[in-house]
């Protein structure tokens, strides 16, 4: 996994509250059997017409906002389990996803692939949107080893929170299997005290 | 110290705590499909090792398959790539598979009960959020990642912190025509699409208490739609019963000594929630959905919301505030998935449509969620039923839950579905799912406009 320290980018608005992972990649383009590819279909339904064509008027489309943040509304990532959904917004090339409020598993499946998930106030949460809607220039900094995310043209800015091991992990760019191996023997050794069918 | 049932059940199953950090959590069943594992079998492959525990691991193609013709050959080539290589990686694995034409073959919250591999007092997770459907047996399931189902496949472990916990409490006795679907939409209804999130449900109270095992899956399986990881009934006699003799169950005497186990499975009298939610059972009547997640629910007689920042989901679903469901027409009813598939709501809805005829208007589409349901139902005389009515029997599969193998519903159409999820496209590029009981489902497909199944009843 990358090393995740500090970054700095223009930032992508989308005003949508319960983003759930059906419409971040839906499940007819889950086919695949690599990791690879999802960021073509992220956000399908909303990007492109049944004929393929993008939509007007879907941020995605729209060449002001670029950026590797993405600002979405409250409660993001609900639904289905499929990591596909995280897959999808790193392949594209976020590396951040801020809302007021995650969805459990999918934040468990950003961590778990360098995709910061940072969850902020509702109040800064409509800051950061009207300032980067209005703004598509407005560079927004988020630095993870002090846990903070700041919009550089105005200084406003807001600490998040992140559970310490996750935190490392993405520092140093760490997985939970790299640790899981080097228990195998504690589990085993679990299981024979833990006699359970 | 009073434990609640989530706590004694974790406890049990932590190997080491890392300091200030998560637990490491020991998993007993993890169920797999096609979909979520492939990229977790090529990260083992990738760091050459095998699945540590394969004979804790329980495999079945559902979300990708075809329900007709599934003997023949996958007609979508990349279904069937997806559907060859968990076979493959099974092989390669040494992990128990119900492959397609295999006779326990089916959607594996359906196929997991049934054979008894879910037991009281496990942990159990599956590449699925809908895994909280074996919660309705005293286990904590949860769905995860493809990141994390590589972690179990290294080491039979996942890295988990203790979520907070939550009991709704439902006393009383449901109403005519009410049903354990119509229970789960209300309390999602009352919490919200997140309103659950960062908890741990336990379902309490006599109106769970007098449910069947089947009725409690329903519940349990829709747990994640409020956003909790997973939701759990304590285990009793109806559990052990429901699992006595089951393929995978010990037989006899050994049967018995972990009966004797199980009965210890229950949340202490002065166990503490975080937080607490109580609901009368009468107060709950037929449950429907209008809008784009399954929080969004009104009881079926009551006009559309439409609450502030909802425009976009009734546009979606082409509904007006203040418009009602009742008697609106639609074309498309499906009776089916991991939260609707088991045999007792196939028996309900045989009952309820005897003798009677669908509407012209209406396709309706019967998906049993495994082969063995589908053999109950030829048993039972259930498919001439079915048949006469006009309805459509389909083989087992996760089918038009999701919108991902063949049975789609078309753009603009509304569907009464027996299904989880109302999503944008859900059920196919821009459907329109309305969530509801089978009995609302079939009371529907009879009158080609939905339906308020107390006035069948």
């Amino acid at each position: 996994m990358e090393k995740f320290k500090t970054i700095t980018s223009t930032a992508v608005p989308i005003q949508i509250e319960n983003i759930d992972t059906d419409q971040i990649i839906p499940a007819r383009y889950l086919k695949a059997t690599d990791r690879e590819g999802f960021g073509d279909n992220l956000f399908r339904d909303w990007r492109y017409d049944e004929n393929g064509r993008p939509k007007q008027g879907f941020v995605l489309n729209d060449n002001k906002y670029r950026g590797s943040i993405l600002v979405a509304g409250k409660n993001f990532g609900s639904g289905s389990s499929r990591e596909h959904a995280a897959w999808a917004l790193a392949d594209f090339g976020f590396r951040v996803v801020v809302s007021s409020f995650f969805a459990d598993i999918f934040k468990n499946n950003a961590l778990n692939n360098g995709l910061l998930p940072v969850q902020v106030s509702d109040a800064f949460l409509s800051l950061l949107l009207e300032r980067i809607s209005s703004n598509p220039h407005e560079e927004v900094l988020v630095n993870l080893d002090v846990q903070e995310i700041r919009l550089l043209s105005s200084g406003d800015s807001e600490q998040f929170e992140i559970n310490p091991y996750k935190k490392q992990c993405l520092q140093n760019g760490y997985d939970d299997i790299d640790y899981l191996l080097s228990i195998l023997d504690k589990v085993a050794e679990y299981e024979s005290k833990t006699l359970r069918t | 110290m009073s434990k609640t049932l989530f706590d004694k059940i974790w406890e049990k199953h932590v190997v080491d705590s890392i300091p200030d950090g998560p637990d490491v959590l020991y998993i007993d069943r993890h169920f797999i499909h096609e979909v979520t594992s492939p990229q977790a079998f090529t990260g083992l492959n990738k760091r050459g090792i095998r699945v540590f525990r394969p004979e804790r691991v329980f495999a079945s193609p559902d979300h990708n398959v075809p329900t007709i013709n599934q003997h023949l050959p996958i007609q979508d080539k990349l279904s069937r790539l997806q559907v060859e290589k968990l076979t493959e990686n099974c092989q390669a694995h040494g992990v128990k598979l119900f492959h397609l034409t295999h006779e326990n073959h089916g959607i594996v919250h359906i196929i997991g009960p049934e054979l008894g591999i879910t037991q009281p007092g496990q942990t159990i997770v599956c590449g699925d959020s809908h895994t909280a459907t074996h919660g309705a047996f005293g286990t904590i399931a949860f769905g995860i990642g493809t990141s994390e189902v590589e972690m179990v496949f290294t080491s039979q472990c996942l890295l988990q912190y203790k979520p907070k916990k939550m009991r709704i409490t439902v006393d009383g006795e449901l109403g005519q025509g009410v049903v354990s679907k119509d229970v789960i939409l209300y309390i999602i209804a009352r919490l919200g699409a997140g309103g659950g999130t960062g908890y741990f449900v336990e379902y309490a109270g006599s109106a769970f208490r007098n449910m069947s095992m089947e009725a409690r899956m329903t519940v349990c399986n829709m747990s994640i739609e409020m956003g909790a990881r997973g939701g759990l009934i304590a285990p009793d006699e109806k559990t052990f019963e429901y699992l006595k003799g089951r393929k995978f169950v010990p037989q006899g005497a050994e049967y018995d000594e972990h009966v004797e186990q199980w009965k210890e499975l229950f949340s202490d009298p002065d166990a503490v929630f975080d937080k607490e939610m109580k609901i009368k059972a009468e107060d709950i009547p037929p449950m429907l959905t209008y809008g784009t997640n399954p929080g969004m629910g009104i009881p079926v007689d009551q006009p559309v919301p439409g609450r502030a920042g909802e425009e976009k989901a009734l546009e979606y679903m082409g509904l007006k505030q203040g418009e009602m469901l009742l008697d609106k027409p639609v074309n498309y009813i499906f009776i089916g998935s991991c939260t609707n598939a088991r045999i007792e709501d196939f028996r309900a809805v045989a009952d309820l449509i005897r003798g009677k005829q669908k509407a012209g208007n209406i396709r309706a589409y019967l998906v049993p969620g495994s082969k063995l349901v589908e053999r109950q139902i030829d048993e039972e005389g259930l498919r001439g039923v079915f048949e006469d009515a006009g309805f459509e029997i389909r083989q087992p599969g996760c089918s038009a839950c999701l919108g991902m193998n063949e049975d789609k519903v078309p753009k603009g159409e509304y569907c009464v579905s027996t299904s989880n999820r109302n999503f944008e496209g859900r059920q196919g590029p821009e459907s329109r799912t309305i969530l509801a009981s089978p009995l609302t489902a079939a009371a529907t497909a009879l009158n080609g406009k939905i339906t308020d199944v107390r006035n069948l009843v």
